[in-house]
C-alpha cells in the first residue's frame, strides 16, 4: 500500500479530481450568477463566464432587503436557541440513561430506541402540532416539531458518557455528598464536551438549513420565514406564476414584479450558505467524527 | 475502598433510594415529555386514517370509516406509482451510493498526497452539508427552460434544440438519481473510509511481497475486510426503502405538478394530499401505509444484520 503504484496512482487521482471538481462548479455558479449583471443574465442565461459582472444583487439586498435580513435574523434565532436546546435535553436525558444500576434503565433505552424503527408520519404528526398543540404561525413552529431532539443524539451520548466517563467517578461523587445537578455541571458535561460539541454541531446544521417547518406551520405570518422558507417561498410563487401566466391579471401581475429577480435570488441563496462555507473546516471534523461514531447506525 | 463505596449505596434504604435517583429520573423528564409529544401521540394518532376526519366534532368524536380511506388509495393509480416510484428511486441510490462510495473511498485511502487525499475528502462532504432548497437553486440553474445553462449553452453548441425539462417527466429519474448521488455520496464513502483505515496494513504488505497487484489487493483484502460494513449499510438502506427525502422530490423538481408521473413518491405524495388538496382520509392512509411497511422492513433488514454481523444490528 506505501509502495509507488505510479499508473493506480493517476488513475485515482484523475478520478477524485473530477469529482472534486464537480462538486465546486455548481457552487461556482450559483456564486457567479449572483454577481452577474441583470440584462446579461437574462440575454445569456445562467453562465461560468458571464460577459459583464454586477454587484447589483447584493446592493438590492443591503439597500432594500429588510425582508431578507429579518430572515436571516430568524435563521440565526432559530439556530441559536434550537441548538442550545437540543444539546441541553439530550445531554439531561443521556446522563441518567448510561448509569449501568439506573431502575428501568432497559425500558427507557427501549422507549427513546422504539421512535427510530416507527413513526406515525406527517399527517397525525401535522394536526397535533397545529390543531391541538397551536404552534402554527408562531416561532414554535420552526422551533419544536421534529427537530428539538431525537433519539440517535441520545443513543450516541448515551453510549459516549458509559464508555469514556467511568460509573465509580459518579459514585465517588456522590459519596462525597456532591448532588446530582453538581455532578452533572462539574463532572458530566466537561467530560463530554467532544459528544455534545459533535451533537451540537449536527443539530445546529438541522437548524440552519430546514424549510420544512416553516412550510408546514408558517403559512400566513411570512414575517416569521427563515432564509430557507424564504427561497422557498420565491419558487413557489413563481412555479404558481408560470401555470397561471395565460389569465395574467393586474393583481398577478403585481405578484410577478414582488418576486425577486434571479440574480437576487442567487445571491440570497448564496448568502445563505455563506457561513457554512466559513465554518467548513470545523464542520467536517466534527461529521467525520460523528458518521465514524453512528457509522452504520445512521 | 471502591467495593466499600459500592456497599455504602446499595445498602440504603427506600428513602435514600428515591433520593439517589429522583433527581435523576426529573433530568430525563422534559425529553421524555418531548418524545411522548413528538414521537408516541402521533403513532397513536395514526387512528385518523381509519376514521372520516370532521374537526368540528374533533378526532376522537369523528366517525368510524373502516378500510374506506385504504380502499380509495388502493383503488386510485396513486399506490401503485408513488410505490413504484419510492421503491425504483431507493433501488438505484443504494446501488450507486455503495458502488461508488466504495470506489471513490478505496481511491481516497490509498491517495499518497496528503493535500490531495484532504481535499477530496471535504469535496465529496460539501455538498452533503447544504439543504436541497439550495440544490433546487442550483439544479434550477443548469435546467431552467429560459435560462438555465443547458439549454442556453449546451444545447445549442451541440446544434440541439432546447428542452423542456420542467414539463418532461422522461428526464427526471436520471437527474434526480444524480442529484441524490452528487449531495449523498459523502456520507456513505466516509463511513467506508473508516472502515479501510481499520484494515490492518500488514496484509497489503504480505500481499505485495508476493506480487499481488493493486487490483488483486482490494479484490482479495480491501473488499473482504469491508464486507460486514457494507452489507451493513446496505441492509440497513433497504430498511428504509420506503421512505424517501421530501426535499429530493419536492424541491428539485420545483413542484412541477408536470413531473408528478415520475417523482411523486410516497412522502411527497402524503405532504400534497394533506396540504394541497385537504384530503386527510388518503393522505394519511398512504402515511399509515408507509409507517407500517416500513417498519416491517426495518425489523426485517436488522434481523438480517444479526445475522451477518452482530455489532452492527440496531438491537
Amino acid at each position: 500500500m506505501k509502495k509507488k503504484n505510479s499508473g493506480y496512482q493517476i488513475t485515482a487521482n484523475v478520478v477524485m479530481m473530477l469529482v472534486a471538481v464537480m462538486v465546486v462548479l455548481p457552487f461556482l455558479l450559483l456564486f457567479l450568477s449572483s454577481i452577474t449583471d441583470e440584462s446579461t443574465l437574462l440575454k445569456n442565461g445562467y453562465s461560468f463566464f458571464p460577459e459583464k459582472f454586477s454587484l447589483g444583487a447584493y446592493e438590492y439586498i443591503f439597500r432594500s432587503g429588510e425582508k431578507i435580513f429579518r430572515a436571516y435574523g430568524m435563521t440565526i434565532l432559530v439556530t441559536v436557541i434550537g441548538t442550545v436546546v437540543n444539546v441541553a435535553l439530550s445531554a439531561l436525558f443521556s446522563y441518567p440513561l448510561s448509569l449501568k444500576n439506573l431502575p428501568g434503565r432497559r425500558v427507557i433505552t427501549f422507549f427513546v430506541f422504539f421512535t427510530m424503527l416507527f413513526n406515525g408520519g406527517l399527517v397525525p404528526s401535522y394536526i397535533l402540532w397545529s390543531n391541538y398543540v397551536g404552534v402554527k404561525d408562531t416561532i414554535w413552529g420552526l422551533l419544536l416539531p421534529n427537530l428539538l431532539m431525537g433519539a440517535m443524539n441520545i443513543l450516541l451520548i448515551r453510549t459516549y458518557f458509559s464508555t469514556s466517563i467511568p460509573d465509580t467517578l459518579f459514585e465517588a461523587a456522590q459519596i462525597d455528598g456532591a448532588s446530582q445537578v453538581r455532578i452533572f455541571t462539574k463532572i458530566v458535561l466537561p467530560l463530554g464536551k467532544p459528544i455534545l460539541v459533535t451533537i451540537g454541531t449536527f443539530s445546529g446544521l438541522a437548524y440552519w438549513n430546514d424549510w420544512t417547518n416553516g412550510l408546514y406551520y408558517i403559512n400566513k405570518k411570512t414575517e416569521l420565514f427563515t432564509i430557507q422558507n424564504l427561497l422557498n417561498r420565491m419558487v413557489s410563487d413563481l412555479q404558481y406564476l408560470s401555470q397561471n401566466s395565460g389569465n395574467v391579471s393586474s393583481d398577478l401581475a403585481a405578484e410577478i414584479s414582488k418576486v425577486p429577480s434571479t440574480g437576487v435570488q442567487m445571491a440570497i441563496a448564496f448568502v445563505a450558505i455563506l457561513p457554512i462555507i466559513l465554518v467548513f473546516p470545523f464542520l467536517q471534523k466534527y461529521y467525520s467524527k460523528g458518521i465514524a461514531l453512528g457509522a452504520v447506525k445512521g | 475502598m471502591e467495593k466499600k463505596a459500592r456497599a455504602a449505596v446499595k445498602r440504603g434504604s427506600r428513602s435514600e433510594k428515591v433520593k439517589k435517583w429522583l433527581p435523576l429520573y426529573l433530568m430525563m423528564l422534559p425529553g421524555a415529555i418531548y418524545l411522548i409529544v413528538n414521537n408516541y401521540i402521533p403513532m397513536f394518532g395514526m387512528i385518523i386514517a381509519f376514521k372520516k376526519v370532521d374537526f368540528s366534532k374533533g378526532i376522537f368524536a369523528s366517525d368510524w370509516i373502516g378500510l374506506k380511506n385504504f380502499e380509495f388509495l388502493f383503488a386510485s393509480d396513486d399506490a401503485a406509482v408513488i410505490t413504484r416510484n419510492t421503491i425504483l428511486y431507493n433501488v438505484a441510490f443504494i446501488f450507486l451510493n455503495t458502488t461508488l462510495g466504495i470506489l471513490f473511498a478505496i481511491f481516497i485511502c490509498d491517495i499518497l498526497n496528503k493535500r490531495l487525499k484532504k481535499l477530496y475528502q471535504s469535496a465529496i462532504l460539501f455538498p452533503f452539508l447544504m439543504s436541497m432548497v439550495i440544490v433546487g437553486y442550483i439544479v434550477y440553474a443548469f435546467f431552467s427552460m429560459q435560462s438555465g445553462i443547458v439549454n442556453k449553452t449546451i444545447l445549442p453548441l451541440l446544434g440541439k434544440d432546447p428542452i423542456f425539462w420542467y414539463n418532461e417527466p422522461k428526464y427526471w429519474p436520471a437527474i434526480l438519481i444524480f442529484v441524490n448521488t452528487w449531495k449523498g455520496i459523502g456520507y456513505g464513502c466516509l463511513i467506508y473510509i473508516s472502515a479501510i483505515n481499520g484494515i490492518d496494513p500488514t496484509y497489503y504488505e504480505a500481499a505485495e511481497l508476493d506480487g499481488a497487484g493493486k487490483l488483486k489487493q482490494i479484490w482479495h483484502i480491501t473488499l473482504p475486510c469491508i464486507l460486514p460494513s457494507i452489507i451493513t449499510l446496505t441492509l440497513l438502506s433497504i430498511g428504509k426503502i420506503f421512505y424517501s427525502d421530501f426535499g429530493l422530490f419536492y424541491q428539485v423538481p420545483r413542484d412541477s405538478g408536470m413531473l408528478y408521473s415520475t417523482t411523486n413518491v410516497i412522502d411527497t405524495y402524503v405532504y400534497r394530499g394533506l396540504m394541497k388538496q385537504g384530503n386527510i382520509g388518503m393522505s394519511s392512509a398512504a402515511g399509515v401505509y408507509q409507517s407500517v411497511v416500513g417498519f416491517v422492513l426495518v425489523l426485517l433488514s436488522n434481523l438480517v444484520v444479526r445475522k451477518v454481523s452482530k455489532e452492527n444490528a440496531l438491537f
